[in-house]
């Protein structure tokens, strides 16, 4: 069932144009990063190479362009989960689901994993041009792959967020406008933070994510995320039934 | 129609399987009772209409039924589910077209119906069959490539009425199928809906009292929340009826000729030639000379010129009146 529910919504997401255009968009952007990084790395190089235990192409290139796409996910991610619940509930056909002998986990379930299947290969494609650079120099594999992880984790993260706030709402536009203000005010709280101001900062999912970043797995950024995750999307579930309950 | 259940003393004598049976449902919204003690009972093969103004509950009726809403009392058993405690496996024996059909404008039909039959656990085998039969019986056979939101209402509609027999429910809940539709489209549906009443049971609301008449097993009329009538649709059709007559008389006779034919109760002159005679209420059709039949003899006999006698219909609209008036 809820292979059924995120399959459906996975290709619901390439009916629109604007699917295409974002991914076409995102690719440019990628693109233009990646080669100004390479080309920043390439007239420095020549220094690199006298100093001892110099960075190397994928802390120089790859590192920045994942943080980049870590800001750039806070601003895509509400796009895609502003029509999950919210454009359901003005077209109406959220009947549908809800008369399915199907449970509210399922729907929710779902409708996240059709989502995380598309911000997927948003993360595959990034890491698959930094990939590109193994024509040229040696990668640090492991860096890179904690910095996928590390991705995933947070565009679920924000995934997760986008679907609660679908939830309460009827209006695309408003889910996108709140998850969007939410997710800033989240990014704010890392940014505007002290250093000592150790609390704040855990509570935003990108302050975990640049422990992945600097390639650090970290057990309490792991469960910092599971958590953020798992409570966001019970509390869609409870939303979903309150739905049967107060129409 | 052929047939109809008087559900009184079918209830106990037939055996045909009660595929829902919902009791005492209640529910409010804040102070607004909007439905109140409804209690309805469908068998396998009858078409169950749902009458009402605007309003009057119809659709929350129908979306407590089919497992879109919650009762706040009640019980709702479908095929012996309970749907509050078994929602699983009752909802499996629905079939629900809401008001606004529930289809995804960007999807191909196929693919809609593909995801419906699939959300209705299906067999994945059984898929590709049902798929066809399903778009043969609601004529979409040359439109499943098409992209729904490009269709136009009729057939949006049927897309709607496919979703909800796709998986062949046991129960089919409509709910105004034939609304916004053209009178060729709304016969088809009509076609359709009677066929699907007669393999499954079906529960559709409508506020339009002819669609009663012709599809309809049985009525249930609800107003400001309350069932307040229930019978088989033929027996609505008669009630408050009295029996009587419109008479064309070229060369009338005066109206007290008239009057003083036994068994006529009231005549009323309608236009120089049109007269319309009522029965005395006591008056049992086939008991005694007809007051039509005398009219006519007598009609011969003094060179009235009678040329057209039509019963009285009873109005399906002033019978709906006076039931919902006299609650």
């Amino acid at each position: 069932m809820i292979l059924a529910i995120a399959h459906k919504e996975f290709r619901s997401l390439f009916a629109t144009p604007s699917t295409w255009l974002i991914l076409g968009g995102l690719q440019f952007i990628f693109a233009w990063f990646f080669l100004a990084r390479l080309d920043a790395f390439l007239q420095v190089q020549a220094q690199l190479a006298q100093m001892a235990n110099a960075p190397g192409a994928t802390l120089a290139v790859a590192v920045p362009l994942f943080g980049t796409l870590a800001l750039i996910l806070m601003m895509i991610v509400p796009v895609f989960t502003m029509r999950l619940f919210a454009e359901e509930r003005r077209n109406r056909t959220l009947a549908l689901l809800m008369t399915a002998p199907v449970s509210g986990m399922h729907i929710v379930l779902g409708k996240f994993f059709g989502l995380m299947l598309f911000l997927l290969l948003i993360v595959a494609s990034c890491t698959l041009m930094v990939s590109s650079l193994a024509a040229g120099t040696q990668l640090d594999t492991g860096l890179l792959l904690s910095n996928a992880l590390g991705l995933l984790l947070l565009a679920s993260s924000y995934a997760a967020l986008g679907l609660y706030i679908s939830s309460l709402t009827a209006q695309p536009l408003v889910a996108a406008i709140t998850a969007i203000g939410a997710l800033f005010g989240l990014w704010l709280l890392e940014v505007s933070a002290v250093d000592n101001d150790f609390a704040w900062r855990m509570l935003a999912p990108i302050s975990h994510f640049q422990s992945f970043n600097v390639g650090l797995l970290n057990s309490v950024d792991m469960v910092y995320f599971i958590i953020f995750i798992v409570m966001l999307l019970l509390l869609t579930i409870r939303r979903i039934h309150n739905n049967r309950i107060y129409g | 129609m052929g047939f109809y259940h008087n559900p009184q003393s079918n209830y106990w004598m037939s055996a045909t399987p009660l595929t829902l049976s919902a009791r005492n449902l209640y529910r409010s919204s804040g102070q607004r009772e909007i439905i109140r003690d409804v209690s309805l009972e469908l068998q396998h093969g009858e078409v169950l209409g749902l009458l009402g103004h605007n309003g009057a509950g119809k659709s929350t009726t129908l979306q407590l039924l089919a497992g879109a809403l919650l009762p706040q009392s009640g019980i709702i058993e479908i095929c012996g589910h309970d749907l509050v405690r078994q929602p699983l496996q009752a909802k499996a024996h629905i079939g629900f077209l809401p008001e606004i059909p529930p289809l995804y404008r960007e999807m191909r039909v196929d693919d809609y119906l593909i995801f419906a039959a699939r959300l209705h656990r299906v067999m994945p085998a059984q898929i590709a069959n049902c798929l066809t039969e399903t778009k043969l019986r609601c004529g979409l056979q040359n439109s499943g490539n098409k992209i729904i939101g490009t269709l136009s209402k009729g057939y949006q509609q049927r897309v709607g009425i496919a979703q909800a027999i796709i998986h062949q429910p046991e129960v089919i809940i409509l709910d105004e199928p034939t609304v916004g539709l053209d009178p060729s489209q709304i016969r088809d549906i009509r076609t359709l809906i009677r066929e699907l009443g007669d393999a499954h049971s079906v529960i559709l609301s409508t506020h339009l009292l002819n669609e009663v008449a012709s599809i309809c097993d049985r009525v249930e009329i609800i107003h400001h929340g309350r069932l307040v009538y229930g019978d088989s649709s033929e027996r609505m059709q008669q009630y408050g009826h009295r029996p009587g007559f419109i008479v064309t008389l070229l060369a009338p006779p005066a109206l007290a000729e008239l009057q003083a034919i036994s068994g006529v109760q009231q005549v009323e002159q309608l236009s120089a030639t049109q007269f319309r005679i009522l029965y005395a209420a006591d008056t049992q059709p086939g008991a005694g000379p007809d007051p039509g039949t005398l009219l006519l003899g007598l009609a011969a006999q003094h060179g009235w010129q009678a040329k057209q006698l039509v019963p009285l219909q009873a109005r399906l609209e002033d019978v709906f009146m006076q039931i919902t008036q006299g609650e």
